[in-house]
Formats: structure tokens, C-alpha cells, sequence
């Protein structure tokens, strides 16, 4: 509802924006090559005590301090990347398949199997995260297999009523009443019809559920439930070095950084991706 | 005299998505004198509304008032800050939209809203504001005139909230009601009803309008004075009589030709001795909602019988709710019928899509009335048309390619669409892509649900001509449904009438000038004429509009 | 009334959920109860006196049966009932969380109500930003930032709030600042973004538009046309971001070594004492049921064609 007075987005401004998405798109890529390069980039090995000191601060040799070892924490926080990276980007890579495809399938038949599938993903859904995962954890134990399976399933429901509203809303178009009478098959009417015109807002949805599943991770790592040592994603990190609170040191506040800075940029990223790829139909 | 509105120079800009600016009112000028009634005549896009938000000191979001002024009594509406237009607004300018139904606020009672103004304003109690409102109800004869303000708007009927915006509009007794397409969404013979209240009402207290349409038939029957508009530009301007008796622009002839009578070369009665029927629907009957024993809990359509004959076309009419579509997709299968045969090419189809084979799935197809619904949007134009081909004819390659230029060509539209996509396409383009899709499978029979109805008059009249010419070239033959009687006329050999999921009546070509149902007999006096003096001396009887309205 | 009913048949699919993903899943109990050395006797008689022989219905059954008449079963980690050991720690946790509500919800809706109000001024950004900055954080980056400020730099708190006892309003205030200030943090966020999307999405409804045409002012169209309207979202809004509260104290809890009903379930996840995680999920899912039943309650009053 904008009046007549209301100054119009300068073309100045929306380059800016889309100048934040970038920024976001960058920091993002910039972790996914840390991500897969870390053995390579690292200075010291990330067992090695580099440091006579602990909580080490910030030196040139040491350039995020130490840990409460002594360990180099930029070698640390780097292959830390891999973990939480890895595990979050397979879990969300597990989680939308099954999602959006249910989601598109529940969406096309509809009658009973819409109606099972919503309610037992709802279901599921009305788990608070964090519990699920602890119930898990304390039934199987942590590993990363369980880990990876865990945050799939719990960010499966989400992904599949994000997809089914979508789908739900092609799926009263036309054309679908005329590919039908046509007598095409489910699959196509999936694969061919619907998926091209939710895939944008799909992904961008995928994206937000990046951004939890990485906080959900952490969260369950700092609280020891997580990544088990001798491996450590950042969370996990940080509550190795908690200790080091009192004293401020970098080896706690690095890797919270490094979490923000990734699930932030992404934030920033879907934000300001073109309203054409974000806009949504129905907002799960 | 000054005029109550002077616009002058009047510029509006719009800005695209990609940012850019273009100017989509380009300087209109116009005056309305005080109790005028004017009207602003054009198709979509031609800015008529955007022309008439601005008399009000609004744009939509994403439009700006560029230049000029917009004067009313002497104030500039253009130049005057947001909260001085808002103390005119419902005042001395009001607005009545085109959707009441989407206007009106679920959450408030009726009663609430169409007194906000008096509130807002503070220009008189509650209490004597209900009294005024319950006479304007009186005035334009809505029913129960007491109690229907305190009900909330899901619980009326579209063409009674349509006038109980009126009389929102009108509480406040401003100078200037801006009219935007107000009967657009309603039924010939709702509309019959509201236009002559809404005639009343504003004649009675002298109110100027500013009445937004495209079509000429209703402006014809309220305006003093009518604007063509095109692109942002005025066209032409005259009287009612001047427009209609002595069009000068080139257009304005062009929107005057789209009314004429189209004369459909109908076969003489005795040559149908021979044909058989193509398709053949006996006692169907459909429904929807959960079913109780067998039977959907809403009856949509009961026992209909028709026949479509090789090479001839039937019409069917009726308005909105009547089930005229729920048939068509009760024969294609889409919502299947649980009474009832069709027998199409003297061979019984299944009910249930499920149950036909490809290739009597192929020989029927359905073009529906949005071309934006029915074509995938993320979709190019050829992927949309090589579909059925490869579907049904197992085309690939060069043979596939070459067929989907034979079918543009068809429809008239130049290879160079072959690789857009539909929301690249202008409306009349993407209903012949549409066409061409229920082509491509090369079908017997078409079914066309309300194919031109979201069209433009000229354009729509394009499309049937392409039509008749499809016909005489591939021997088809069409179901064709639509609310528009000219439309049928103009292409059916029969027509069928509906009403309430039932067939009123079956007219052949020599009776459709003397129908003798009298649901049929009010359906049809009621399609506006250009003749200014329709509305006046329209006599319905009662009795049929109190049965059927 | 069918909305209860759907709660109800969820509840019972959540508890078969809890129940299977505890006690169906590797690691025999008894083992872990009586350690690796324990000998295999020792072992089947344990399982026997627990029925852990028994099929899996029969103990979920009997667990079901139990949970109805408020026997939560027996703590295996120290042998207390789970009933006891909920007790007190589950009022400390409501303590929080009915605290942390009463500050966040009315704080996060006038937030995201008034941003609604002025959209697209710098007001508007800057609360944007604000939220996703928050969102896109680790609770536990905000309770440690909050520790690291208040109680490293500024020393106005102690770091951890439960050492000693409550004596006065003082001690009270002192203790709960930090863990409701970082649980409102968490909670706003979301609550803020979803109630301005939810009153946004009225604001671009044509009956707006018509009510601005009737020369309505800004503060009227929000508050007398947009907010009706833009309830039953923003109860949904109010409980979704309430059940993130759920996850939140989990969290909290833990940093600041809260004697509450979650900071027990991580505990008793370390030891993997099945009865008291199983009641503890239990009562977690039963509150995120309450809420998301509740909004759907309001969603549903507030409009009158429901």
C-alpha cells in the first residue's frame, strides 16, 4: 500500500541490493572451498599442540589464537567447516529429496495418501528439533551417519509442506486438468509440469533450511550430543573452548563467528535473490 | 463554468520490473461537470482506470502520477499532501471497486464499513449515519434494507454487495463517485438490476461519475458523455449519441463492429436428416462434495441430454453456477458423472478419464477460458505444442518441428513465439497457442469452456473468426459453453440453455429468436444493447426476475 | 473441535514416535544399566524385571497406560521415581518460559506490528536486519555473547545465574536477566518477521486499498481493517515462535546451569536414562501441541466465516 508521494526504489538502491546478495553469495562460496579443500589449506595439523599456552591470543604465527590444548584454532575452524558443511549440506540434500518429492506426489493424488502423508509429517513435524535429536542421540548414540539421518528427517516435514503448498497451488492450474486428460502419468506430471514452477521458491526455501539445520548441528554439538571428538564441527568448538569465556578468548569466539558469518550470508543470499526466483505461491 | 474536475496534461509512469519507467498515461486531458456522468471506455491496459484512481489523488503501487493536474473544485490532487487527499477521499471523491466482493473487509460487519466514512470524517452520528445508510439500502432496493448491514460480507450475494459499495460510496455524500467497472463480475441479469439502481441513485442526488468500462452496451445505458481510450491516449470524446451514432477514430469503429450481430452461416434445418451424432450425452448427471451412497452431496448438473453432430456445433449458455462447466468436465472426464452414458463416435466412453483409452482421449479436447492457467508458464511455446505430439503421435525430431510450425501457422501466430514463453505472449496470442495445443492432438471434437470471455472485445471476435475458418479447413466440430449469448450466437448451430444444473431449453436456429422458456426469455432481454434507451424501457417481468435473479 | 481431535491423533502418533525411537533402537538397557562387565545372569534378570522381554506393544501399552495415571516410571540412572525428579525442575522451567513469554511476545509484536506500520522506512530495515542477524545465529552464541558482556566486560551479573540460593527480588532479577534476555532474543526474531509478513500480506489486499480510498489513516487501516484480519496468522506466528522457545531452553538451560526440566533431559541423555528422556520429550511435545492447538483456536474465532 504505497501512496502517491512514496519515492519509487531509486535505481541506485536496488543495486545495492543486489550488491548484499552477492556479499552473501561470496561468503557462502568461500566456505563451500573451504569446505572441500581444508586438508590442503591448513597451516598446522589439527591434533598438533602448537602453543606452550592455552586460550592462546592472536598472533602472526596463530592467527585465531589457540585452544584450551594449545591447538592452532584457524587449522581447527577450517576443518571444522568440513563437518559442519558436509553434514548439513547432505542431511538438506536428503531432507528436500524426500520433501519436495512426497510434497509433489501428495499434492497430485490427493484423496487418502494426501491426507496420511500430511498428517504423519505433521506429526512429526510438531517434534521440537532439538528434542528429536536428543532422543536419538541418547537412544543410538552420536555418530555422523545417525547425524546425517537425524536432520534429515527432522527437516523432511518442513520441506515437503513448503512443496505441497506449492504444488497444491499449480496443481488447480489448467494445464494440469489438460496434461491429465491427455493421460499423462504421475511422473510426468511431477517432473514435468509442476517441478519447473515451484523449483525457484523450492530452493530458496532449501537455503532457510541450510541455515537451520547448520544452527541445529551446532546447538546439538555444543551441547555435546553432536560431532564426537577426535572430530569437531564448530560447534563442537566452541564447546570445547567454552572454558575460555571468562578470559574472552579468540578460540571461543572464532568459531561462533565462523557459524554466524555462514548462516547470515546465506540469509542475505535468499534475501535478495531476484523476486522471481523467491517469489512463492504459499508460504508453508 | 469551471468543471467540478479539470484534468489537464495528465501524465502517469509506471515502473517495470526490471526498473525501468515507462509512461503508461500519456497527458490526458478531460472535464466533468457537476451531476455529469462520464465514462471511461477502452480494453485492458488502455489506463482508464489508472485515469479514474487518479481523480481520487491515488496510484496503484508501482504506478506514479508524473505530470499534469487533477483538479477538483479548484484542488490539485496531484500536488496536495497525503493527509489533505485523505480528507477528501469518501468526502468528496469515493470509489466503487470492481470486486466488492474482495473490497469489503471480512472481519467487519457490512453496516461497520459502509459508515467508516462518516466516521473518519466525523460528519455525522452513528446513529443518524445507520438511518442514512438504511435509506440508501431502501434506495437501491437491496432486500431486508434493516437488517442486511449487520450481516458480514461472505453472507450476501455478489450483486448486493456490488450495490452496498455503492452506498458506501455514497454516504458521504461527496461530488464525484468513481464507478471502476462495477458490474464486470455479475451476471447479465444481476447486472440488469444493479445498473438501474445505481442509475437511480446517482440521478436522484446529482452526483457527477466517473463510470470505468469496456463495455460500450453498459456505458451506453448511464454515460452523458463517453472517453474512448488506447494506450494511455485519448482517442475520441463525445456525447453518448456522437460516439455511438458518428464514431470518427478508426478504433472506436473497431470497438462498434464488435457488437454487430455476427450471422453464422447456419446449415438449413433438413440437412442434419443424415448426420450422426458425434457425441452423444444421455441423462448425465455430476456432482461434487463427499459422497452418500454413491451420489456427491452437491448436485452440479442433472440429467442432461445433448448431441453434437458431425461437423456442427452446440452452444451452451447460462451464467455463472449454472453448471455449464461442470458439464464440459463431466464429458471430458475430468469430474466424471455418475449417472448417465456419453457415447462418443457410436462407441460408449467411460465416465472416468481413466477409463479411456489415448486415443479416445485424443479425439476430445478442452481449451479452457485463462490462457495464463492453461499454459504451463514455465513452459516455451514449443514444449507446450510438441507435447501432444509426441504424446499421441510419437513425433520427435524434424517431423515434430515442422508440424509445430504448421500449427502456428494455423493459428496465425509467427514461428518467432515458438521459443517464448507464455507470459511473454499478449492475451488474444496465448489462447491461440491454447488452441493449437487441443490441435496438435488432432482431434474430432473441441470442447471450448468461455474461450473469449478474459479476452478484449476485437480480439475475441479475432479468435472466433479463427475459429469458423478451423472449422471449414479440418472438419471439426465444438461443444462451446460460454455466459456471452452474442458469442454463441455468432458460431453454434443449436444452443442449449441452462439453469441451476438443469436444461432449460434446446433452441435450433429457427427458434432462437422466440425462446419460450421464460428463464431463456429474461436470460436474453437482459444482454445490453447499444441503444441508449434499453435500460429505460427494458420491461422484464417481475415474476421471472424474482424467480431467477 | 475437530482441531482437538487432530491434536489427540498426533499426540498418539508423537508418543509411538518417542516411545519406538527410544526403546526399539540398538543397546540393550539392561547392558547399559548394569555396565559391560556385568554377567549375563545378571543381565536376563534385569531384562525379565523390567519386562523388556515383552513385545514391543506390550511395553508401549504399558507405558501409555502409565503415563495416563501420572506413573512416569522409574529413573534407571538413580532408581527415583520420574514423577519426583520432574517435579520441582518442571515449575523452574515454566518459571522461565512464562517469563521469557510475558517480556517477548508483547515486546516482538509491537516490533513487528509498527515495522509493518512503516514499511520500507529505515525503521523497517533496520528491524529487518536485526531479525535476520538474530535468526541466523546459534542460541548459544547469544548466551555466550551475553555472558562475555554482561558478565566478562561489564560485570554487572554472575556468569552462572544458579549458584546459590534466591533471597530477594534483587537476587531474582540478577539470576533471570541473563537467560530471559537471550530466550526473548531467540523467540523475537522469528516472532517479529512472521506477525510484519502477516500484517504486510493484509496490507496488500484490496479491502486495504478500499479503506485507504475512504480516506482512512495509516494507524486505522493497520489497526482497524489489517489486525483483524491478520490474527489468526499472528497467533500461529505467536506459537511457532513459542515452540522455538522449547528448543531455546534446551540451550539456555545448559549455559547457565539452569536447574530446569530440559537441562535434566540433556543430562539424562548422557547417562541415556530412557524413562526420564521419554516423559521429558513427552512433555515438550505436549506444550508444543497446547500452543499450536491454541493459535489454531484463535485463528479460527477471529474470522468470522470459521
Amino acid at each position: 500500500m504505497t501512496d502517491v508521494s512514496a519515492p519509487s526504489p531509486s535505481g541506485r538502491s536496488a543495486y545495492r541490493i543486489n550488491l548484499v546478495g552477492l556479499v552473501g553469495l561470496m561468503v557462502v562460496l568461500f566456505w563451500g572451498v573451504v569446505a572441500a579443500l581444508a586438508p590442503h589449506l591448513i597451516p598446522h595439523s589439527v591434533g598438533e599442540i602448537v602453543d606452550t599456552d592455552y586460550f592462546g591470543p592472536m598472533s602472526r604465527e596463530l592467527w585465531f589464537g589457540s585452544d584450551y590444548l594449545g591447538r592452532d584454532m584457524f587449522s581447527r575452524i577450517m576443518v571444522g567447516a568440513r563437518y559442519t558443511v558436509g553434514i548439513s549440506v547432505v542431511a538438506l540434500t536428503l531432507a528436500g529429496f524426500t520433501g519436495i518429492v512426497l510434497g509433489m506426489i501428495a499434492a497430485v493424488s490427493g484423496g487418502w495418501l494426501d491426507m496420511i502423508l500430511s498428517r504423519l509429517l505433521d506429526a512429526l513435524n510438531s517434534i521440537p528439533s532439538k528434542l528429536f535429536g536428543l532422543v536419538v542421540v541418547a537412544a543410538v548414540g552420536s555418530s555422523i551417519p545417525v547425524l546425517i539421518v537425524t536432520l534429515s528427517v527432522i527437516y523432511t516435514p518442513g520441506a515437503y509442506r513448503f512443496a505441497r503448498a506449492l504444488a497444491v497451488n499449480v496443481n488447480t492450474m489448467d494445464f494440469m486438468v489438460v496434461a491429465r486428460i491427455r493421460g499423462e502419468s504421475i511422473f510426468y506430471l511431477i517432473g514435468a509440469e509442476i517441478l519447473p514452477n515451484i523449483l525457484g521458491p523450492v530452493l530458496a526455501d532449501l537455503g532457510l533450511r541450510f541455515v537451520f539445520i547448520v544452527l541445529l548441528l551446532s546447538g546439538l554439538s555444543f551441547l555435546g550430543l553432536g560431532v564426537q571428538p577426535p572430530y569437531a564441527d564448530w560447534g563442537a568448538l566452541v564447546r570445547e573452548n567454552i572454558g575460555g569465556v571468562p578470559y574472552g578468548a579468540p578460540a571461543v569466539i572464532f568459531p561462533s563467528l565462523a557459524i554466524a558469518s555462514l548462516t547470515i550470508s546465506v540469509n542475505l543470499l535468499i534475501d535478495n535473490l531476484p523476486s522471481k526466483i523467491r517469489d512463492r505461491g504459499a508460504e508453508a | 463554468m469551471t468543471s467540478l474536475v479539470q484534468i489537464r496534461d495528465l501524465k502517469v509512469e509506471a515502473t517495470t520490473d526490471a526498473g525501468r519507467r515507462v509512461e503508461v498515461i500519456k497527458g490526458v486531458s478531460l472535464d466533468i461537470a457537476e451531476g455529469e456522468v462520464l465514462a471511461l471506455i477502452g480494453e485492458s491496459g488502455s489506463g482508464k482506470t489508472t485515469i479514474a484512481m487518479t481523480i481520487i489523488g491515488y496510484a496503484r503501487p508501482g504506478l506514479r502520477i508524473s505530470g499534469g493536474e487533477v483538479r477538483i473544485d479548484g484542488t490539485d490532487m496531484v500536488t496536495l499532501p497525503e493527509n489533505k487527499r485523505a480528507a477528501l477521499r469518501g468526502a468528496k471523491v469515493a470509489y466503487v471497486p470492481q470486486s466488492a466482493a474482495a473490497a469489503f473487509n471480512p472481519a467487519i460487519t457490512i453496516m461497520d464499513q459502509v459508515i467508516e466514512v462518516t466516521r473518519i470524517h466525523k460528519l455525522m452520528s452513528p446513529a443518524s449515519a445507520r438511518a442514512k445508510a438504511i435509506g440508501l439500502f431502501k434506495a437501491l432496493s437491496l432486500p431486508q434494507p434493516d437488517s442486511i448491514g449487520d450481516r458480514y460480507p461472505h453472507e450476501v450475494s455478489g450483486g448486493q454487495l456490488q450495490r452496498l459499495a455503492a452506498a458506501m460510496a455514497l454516504i458521504g455524500d461527496p461530488k464525484v463517485v468513481i464507478f471502476d467497472e462495477p458490474t464486470t463480475a455479475l451476471d447479465v441479469t444481476t447486472q440488469v438490476e444493479v445498473l438501474r439502481a445505481f442509475k437511480a441513485v446517482t440521478a436522484e442526488r446529482c452526483v457527477a461519475c466517473v463510470y470505468v468500462s469496456h463495455d460500450l452496451a453498459v456505458v451506453a445505458q448511464i454515460a452523458d458523455r463517453i472517453v474512448v481510450l488506447k494506450g494511455g491516449e485519448i482517442q475520441e470524446s463525445g456525447t453518448t449519441r456522437e460516439i455511438l451514432e458518428r464514431p470518427q477514430h478508426p478504433y472506436t469503429r473497431e470497438l462498434l463492429a464488435a457488437f454487430e450481430p455476427k450471422t453464422h452461416a447456419r446449415a438449413p434445418d433438413g440437412d442434419d436428416v443424415g448426420r450422426h451424432p458425434l457425441l452423444l450425452v444421455e441423462q448425465l448427471t455430476a456432482g461434487y462434495g463427499p459422497k452418500q451412497s454413491g451420489r456427491p452431496l452437491v448436485k452440479a448438473i442433472e440429467a442432461i441430454n445433448l448431441s453434437v453432430k458431425s461437423g456442427r456445433n452446440l452452444g451452451i449458455i447460462g451464467e455463472s453456477g449454472c453448471g455449464k462447466s461442470t458439464l464440459a468436465r463431466a464429458i471430458a472426464g475430468i469430474l466424471p458423472g455418475y449417472d448417465g452414458n456419453i457415447t462418443f463416435n457410436g462407441r460408449e466412453l467411460g465416465r472416468n478419464v481413466r477409463d479411456r483409452t489415448r486415443d479416445q482421449l485424443r479425439q476430445i479436447q478442452i481449451v479452457f477460458q485463462h490462457a495464463d492457467t492453461a499454459l504451463n508458464p514455465a513452459k516455451s511455446i514449443e514444449d507446450i505444442l510438441g507435447r501432444p505430439l509426441t504424446f499421441y503421435h510419437d513425433m520427435k525430431g524434424k517431423a515434430r518441428d515442422a508440424r509445430i510450425d504448421q500449427l502456428l501457422d494455423l493459428v496465425h501466430l509467427p514461428k518467432a513465439v515458438r521459443r517464448r514463453l507464455p507470459g511473454e505472449l499478449s492475451g488474444g496470442q496465448k489462447q491461440r497457442v491454447n488452441f493449437a495445443r487441443a490441435l496438435a492432438a488432432e482431434p474430432m471434437l473441441i470442447l471450448c469452456d468461455e474461450i473469449t470471455s478474459a479476452l478484449d472485445a476485437v480480439v475475441a471476435a479475432a479468435v472466433i473468426d479463427l475459429l469458423k475458418e478451423l472449422q471449414r479447413e479440418l472438419g471439426l466440430s465444438y461443444l462451446f459453453i460460454s455466459h456471452d449469448l452474442s458469442v454463441v450466437e455468432a458460431i453454434c448451430d443449436e444452443i442449449i440453455v441452462m439453469y441451476r444444473g438443469q436444461k432449460v431449453e434446446e433452441l435450433t436456429p429457427a427458434s432462437v429468436n422466440a425462446p419460450q422458456h421464460p428463464y431463456t426469455q429474461l436470460l436474453f432481454s437482459s444482454v445490453p444493447k447499444l441503444d441508449p434507451t434499453w435500460l429505460d424501457t427494458l420491461r422484464q417481468g417481475a415474476e421471472q426476475v424474482r424467480t431467477y435473479c | 473441535m475437530s482441531r482437538l481431535l487432530i491434536a489427540v491423533v498426533t499426540l498418539v502418533i508423537v508418543s509411538f514416535a518417542v516411545f519406538f525411537a527410544t526403546a526399539l533402537l540398538p543397546g540393550d538397557t539392561a547392558t547399559i544399566l548394569l555396565g559391560q562387565s556385568a554377567t549375563p545372569e545378571a543381565v536376563a534378570g534385569l531384562r525379565n524385571a523390567m519386562h523388556l522381554n515383552d513385545p514391543a506393544y506390550v511395553r508401549f501399552l504399558r507405558w501409555i497406560a502409565g503415563l495416563m495415571q501420572g506413573d512416569f516410571g522409574t529413573s534407571y540412572a538413580n532408581n527415583r521415581p520420574v514423577a519426583s525428579l520432574i517435579g520441582g525442575r518442571f515449575i523452574n522451567t515454566m518459571k522461565l518460559a512464562g517469563l521469557t513469554a510475558a517480556v517477548s511476545v508483547p515486546f516482538a509484536l509491537s516490533l513487528g506490528i509498527t515495522a509493518a506500520i512503516w514499511r520500507g522506512t529505515p525503521y523497517d530495515r533496520i528491524v529487518t536486519v536485526a531479525t535476520i542477524g538474530i535468526i541466523s545465529v546459534p542460541e548459544f552464541m547469544i548466551a555466550t555473547s551475553a555472558v562475555l558482556l554482561f558478565a566478562v566486560y561489564l560485570r554487572w551479573l554472575p556468569a552462572l545465574s544458579f549458584t546459590s540460593e534466591i533471597r530477594s527480588f534483587h537476587d531474582a532479577l540478577r539470576a533471570y536477566a541473563m537467560p530471559v534476555v537471550t530466550l526473548t532474543f531467540v523467540v523475537s526474531a522469528q516472532m517479529i518477521r512472521m506477525s510484519r509478513a502477516a500484517v504486510v500480506e493484509t496490507l496488500n489486499t484490496p479491502y486495504l486499498e478500499m479503506a485507504l480510498l475512504k480516506g482512512a489513516s495509516r494507524p486505522r487501516l493497520v489497526l482497524r481493517h489489517a489486525l483483524p484480519n491478520a490474527l489468526g496468522p499472528i497467533a500461529n506466528a505467536v506459537a511457532l515462535s513459542l515452540s522455538y522457545l522449547l528448543g531455546g531452553v534446551i540451550i539456555v538451560e545448559t549455559i547457565f546451569n539452569y536447574p530446569g526440566i530440559a537441562k535434566l533431559m540433556v543430562d539424562a541423555v548422557s547417562t541415556r536414562d530412557l524413562p526420564l528422556i521419554q516423559t521429558c520429550a513427552m512433555i515438550f511435545c505436549l506444550g508444543y501441541l497446547l500452543l499450536t492447538t491454541m493459535a489454531d483456536i484463535v485463528a479460527i474465532l477471529s474470522n468470522p466465516r470459521l
